[in-house]
């Protein structure tokens, strides 16, 4: 082994990270300037909304439900340290709000939605179906990303939004049924405590991570390599990377939102 | 008539075509043969854009193709294509009929739903499918179905040109000896332009007018099919014989 082979290593990798970086933004590209020219796919369009947006409901509801529950119950016990136990309602409202409905949502369809594209349009890779969609006179960016992105970029604010109140309805349920709230205070005090925009931001997050879900997804199957292990390390890339990514752009949108 | 002219292409290290020089003129049904992994699919992908070639040229009509036309150019070019590819590569979430009609439901030749399913249901005759499959999944279907769907998809546009990738591969004898007669029947009838690619030689016997033998990235026979059996290439020989002692070597 060279002296130099470490040095070599990491040129190596930094040169495969800033590839990707570039062929990812040559995807993003490529993806918005589809998404403006005609046709759109309506009916793919249609039938992803439904499987991005409606069928996550369940498993999105359920997580932030019990986020919630655990929410009002954590703020009790810490505002109890300084006699604050009275601002359950707020704080809950405001955490579900701008951080955990857009975020935990986002996460629940990374893990539901990218993976499911990204295995669907790996396999349609490795099958040479996208081959095939190309023959057939069809673009396959516009065939299958575009509907995808497009349906996830709407999809997610809505989950969120449905999210949102299942959230802070988990907190409700827990301060009314075990902390002993008053049902009507607790919802005045979160109605009038929440402002435009907390609810703007939690939007506009949820529609940045479901364009961000989606866009990995397509990417990583796109870029899938041959085989069942293939489809599978495109899988397993799509969800880690929508994953990280949703992270890092909450982290900077909070910024944006919320920095004075 | 589809010409290429020294096409070269490299995968990172892996040169595959070096050199590709073959003509097909219009109306003839050139067979490739060669062994698994010469580079037989990756040159019709270079015809058809898929892939694009390091260098060479690729001409239809005289027209260079390899210079990437976009938009209406391109879906124009696309439209003269058929391609049957070698596991079929039918979409598992559309129907059988729309698989077949797919290129009829969008894009430039889209019309009725209605006038689509017929025409589908027409061309699934004409591969001897019932029209009871027209609603089944791909997913249902046997591989030999699956393969006459795939026939069916491709021809459905009636296309001037059609490529068939080992479309015997997979199939029993009988179901192989099927397929061929029907892929001979519909490029006469259709009066296509046809470039099938394949290791079977009961494929060549009963499909080319015309035969190619690509080894090593460049094509090392081309004749008739008539010739083929005197043709004085080794290469050509060993294939057609099937045999372990030649100039092929067999581990690749």
């Amino acid at each position: 082994m060279s002296p130099l082979s470490p040095v070599a290593a990491i040129g190596r990798s930094t040169l495969h990270l800033l590839a990707m970086i570039g062929r990812v933004t040559r995807y993003l590209g490529e993806t918005l300037s589809h998404i403006v020219r005609p046709p759109l796919y309506w009916r793919e369009f249609l039938a992803q909304l439904m499987f991005i947006g409606y069928l996550s409901l369940p498993v999105v509801g359920l997580t932030l439900v019990f986020t919630g529950g655990a929410l009002a119950l954590q703020i009790y016990a810490g505002g109890a340290r300084f006699n604050a136990e009275a601002v359950v309602p707020q704080i809950v409202a405001i955490g579900m709000v701008r951080e955990l409905g857009p975020v935990l949502t986002g996460l629940m369809v990374a893990g539901r939605v990218s993976a499911a594209i990204a295995a669907e349009i790996g396999t349609m890779k490795v099958t040479e179906q996208i081959d095939a969609l190309t023959t057939l006179s069809t673009n396959p960016m516009k065939y299958l990303t575009v509907p995808r992105v497009l349906a996830a970029t709407l999809a997610v604010p809505a989950l969120a939004a449905v999210g949102n109140v299942i959230g802070v309805m988990g907190g409700y349920l827990v301060a009314v049924t075990r902390l002993g709230f008053n049902p009507t205070t607790y919802i005045k005090n979160t109605v009038d405590f929440l402002e435009a925009s907390d609810i703007v931001s939690s939007l506009v997050k949820a529609a940045a991570f479901g364009f961000i879900v989606a866009l990995m997804g397509c990417y990583h199957g796109m870029q899938s390599g041959r085989g069942a292990q293939g489809v599978g390390r495109a899988t397993t890339n799509a969800v880690v990377s929508a994953s990280v990514l949703i992270l890092a752009a909450n982290f900077v949108l909070t910024g944006v939102f919320f920095t004075e | 008539m589809i010409e290429l002219r020294d096409v070269h292409k490299a995968f990172g290290a892996n040169k595959v075509l070096q050199g590709v020089t073959l003509s097909v003129d219009k109306g003839t049904s050139m067979v490739i043969i060669g062994g698994s992994g010469t580079g037989k699919s990756v040159a019709l992908k270079c015809i058809l854009g898929l892939v694009r070639p390091d260098s060479g040229q690729i001409l239809l009509d005289g027209e260079d193709v390899t210079k990437s036309a976009r938009g209406a150019k391109r879906d124009a070019f696309l439209a003269r294509f058929g391609m049957l590819f070698q596991g079929g590569a039918l979409f598992d979430s559309l129907s059988v009929w729309q698989n077949v009609a797919f290129r009829l439901l969008r894009g430039s030749l889209k019309r009725p739903k209605e006038e689509a399913r017929e025409i589908a249901v027409e061309k699934l005759r004409r591969v001897g499918l019932k029209p009871d499959v027209a609603d089944l999944f791909p997913a249902e279907l046997s591989g030999g179905m699956q393969k006459r769907v795939g026939l069916a998809r491709a021809i459905a546009a009636e296309p001037e040109i059609i490529f068939f990738d080992e479309p015997t591969t997979g199939l029993d004898p009988i179901m192989a000896g099927v397929i061929n007669e029907l892929i001979r029947e519909i490029v006469v009838e259709m009066g296509a332009t046809a470039i099938t690619i394949t290791h079977d030689m009961s494929s060549v016997r009963a499909i080319a007018d015309d035969v190619a033998m690509l080894h090593g990235g460049v094509i090392h026979w081309t004749g008739p099919v008539g010739e083929m059996d005197d043709g004085d290439d080794p290469y050509l020989q060993q294939f057609i014989t099937g045999s372990a002692e030649g100039p092929i070597e067999a581990v690749r």
